[in-house]
């Protein structure tokens, strides 16, 4: 990582949070994922690179450790994302009901494509594999809610009204 | 006899949230019932009821169990695998939200039976509001005295803790899925040794599914024997829960004995949607190699979709009507397992990257003549030669749409178009 000469501090709420959990397990390690919710959450949604060397000192991980596993899992970003998340489904089953319009009338109301935010950082927008709501094909993620059995005009709406 | 719900007998009542509701409507009597057993005669009951895995692998329950070492001197753990990820399945995320205790019951009375006083409870990344309410399930558990120093007044010691995941489906995998929980990458790990012996921080651990632990307080109440007259034969026991997506007029999760027929499941979902023809299912998530509409009177259990070429899986049955591409279908899914191989083993990692592109090419009209067999030729290497079954399971759906829909590929690459008209299902490429 690049030397920033002051060094960012894991915020207070988040110390909190780790320290709660810690009795729960045998090793230190074993808190990265759950530090790593709590500074994302923190830090607007996405982790700076301050922030994973912050959770790397906390923890006493090396850098590189922390971000072996910030790339291996989807809901982790090392680059910054908009206010809000929006995840759509595009799995077999979402497929099967009509995803494919859902897609389109997202980058349509959006005005952006896949993987990227909207200019004044208001949705990041991803196609995302099964979130585990087939029934209710199909189905979107905005932010932490599931929003299911989507028209078009009904996710066209959901994203509009996102501040 | 007509079959009763036993798995989904609280789904509609709210009051079940709370321990108090919860025995109301008769829950934690299992419980009560196990911890004046002994954990062995838990295990045998187990045994005895044939209950298989509900995660996908169908590995019989109280076996996996005695495979924790004796005299050890480190503790042990019950990990509860709540990664449900596998396309398709969204059975455990129904038990988890609308009867958690059911799920806690469960754990409580595997760890009673192994001897854990541990059970850590890894479920997915995504799934934030089942998660939040196993956690208030949890904290009421506690101030209730069903967890914590002496389980209903027993003296046996047992502590829940709900880890979320951070969204990838090889944690789903019993071993990236310690790795995971370890705080790490969740790259699965080479077995020998198996988790029951080196598990979850270096101790034994039993690794089960949401549903298969949510067996369990029934299997204890009501009898092994009692289990075992549900289902098909004496391997293939108990109640299943069926995820049905796709063209069906109404999906959803249908409890019923498990072996029904797939025909018989499709009519209690209300048929087909839009009175359209079957032209494909797949009978047990993504993982599991595509069927022919043919096949509609198979049974849909562990061993008899074996013989059929396929699998029970998660029991994810995802049915496509005669506007489906099934090679648009697999396509899909081979873009799916693209992006979930973790990368270790070369013939994953080459693999599912090669499905997905010699798949997407044939559906779009682009395929070589030789095509088919190059797919037969990798997916054969692609078997048995990696760590986890991740490979293995993207084989199912790759392999099969040759194997069982020739007829379609082989169009495909003669037309050099796909031959099915873009529908408002399935419509534009994906």
């Amino acid at each position: 990582m690049a030397e920033t000469g002051t060094k960012a501090a894991l915020p207070e709420a988040v110390r909190a949070e780790i320290e709660a959990l810690r009795p729960r397990y045998p090793t230190t390690r074993a808190l990265l994922l759950p530090a790593l919710h709590a500074a994302q959450r923190a830090a607007g949604g996405w982790l700076p690179e301050e922030i994973l060397a912050a959770v790397g000192d906390y923890l006493g991980l090396p850098y590189s450790d922390v971000m072996g596993v910030v790339s291996f899992y989807d809901m982790f970003h090392d680059k910054p994302v908009g206010r809000h998340r929006i995840r759509v489904c595009t799995n077999l089953s979402c497929a099967l009901r009509g995803a494919q319009e859902i897609v389109a009338a997202l980058h349509d109301e959006l005005g952006v494509g896949e993987g990227e935010v909207t200019t004044d950082g208001r949705c990041s927008y991803v196609h995302f594999e099964c979130l585990g709501s087939c029934d209710s094909a199909p189905m979107m993620m905005v932010d932490d809610r599931y929003h299911e059995n989507l028209t078009p005009e009904k996710a066209r709406a959901i994203v509009r009204q996102l501040k | 006899m007509a079959f009763e719900p036993v798995l989904t007998r609280n789904i509609g009542n709210p009051a079940v949230l709370t321990v108090d509701g919860y025995r109301k409507a008769g829950g934690y009597q299992g419980l009560a019932k196990a911890l004046k057993m002994q954990p062995d005669e838990v295990v045998e009951e187990v045994k005895k009821s044939g209950l298989r895995g509900r995660g996908g692998a169908g590995f019989p329950c109280g076996l996996k169990w005695t495979f924790l070492p004796k005299g050890l001197d480190k503790p042990r753990y019950l990990v509860c695998n709540a990664d449900e990820s596998e396309p398709g399945t969204f059975k455990d995320r129904l038990l988890m939200e609308r009867d958690p205790h059911q799920l806690i019951e469960g754990c409580a009375i595997c760890c009673w039976a192994v001897g854990a006083h541990t059970c850590y409870i890894y479920i997915r990344g995504e799934y934030v509001e089942p998660a939040a309410i196993l956690e208030r399930a949890i904290r009421d558990a506690y101030e209730s005295g069903v967890l914590g120093d002496s389980v209903l007044g027993s003296g046996f010691k047992l502590d829940i803790v709900v880890h979320r995941g951070a969204g990838a489906y090889i944690c789903g995998e019993e071993t990236g899925l310690l790795e995971s929980l370890e705080g790490k990458r969740g790259q699965p790990r080479s077995k020998p040794p198996f988790p029951a012996v080196v598990g979850a921080f270096g101790c034994p651990t039993v690794i089960n599914n949401v549903e298969t632990l949510c067996n369990l307080p029934h299997i204890v109440e009501r009898g092994a024997d009692w289990f075992k007259s549900i289902g098909t034969d004496e391997r293939n026991t108990g109640p299943k829960l069926y995820a049905v997506s796709g063209h069906v007029e109404r999906p959803g999760t249908y409890e019923l004995p498990i072996g029904i027929k797939f025909q018989e499941l499709l009519d209690l979902c209300g048929g087909m949607y839009q009175g359209r023809q079957l032209k494909a299912f797949v009978p047990g998530g993504a993982s599991a190699p595509m069927l022919a509409a043919k096949m509609r009177d198979v049974k849909l259990d562990f061993d008899t979709l074996a013989k059929s070429g396929s699998m029970l899986g998660s029991a994810a049955v995802i049915v496509m009507d005669e506007t489906t591409c099934v090679v648009r279908a697999a396509a899909r899914l081979a873009k799916f397992f693209a992006h979930e191989s973790c990368g270790q083993c070369t013939p994953c990692r080459e693999g599912t990257h090669w499905a997905e592109l010699v798949l997407g090419r044939i559906e779009r009209g682009e395929g070589r003549e030789s095509d088919a067999e190059l797919m037969l030729r990798m997916t054969k290497n692609m078997s048995g030669t990696t760590i986890c079954a991740l490979s293995d399971a993207a084989v199912g759906p790759a392999r099969s749409v040759i194997v069982n829909f020739r007829e379609d590929v082989d169009q495909h690459i003669r037309e050099r178009r796909c031959p099915v008209p873009p529908r408002r299902f399935f419509g534009e490429g994906n």
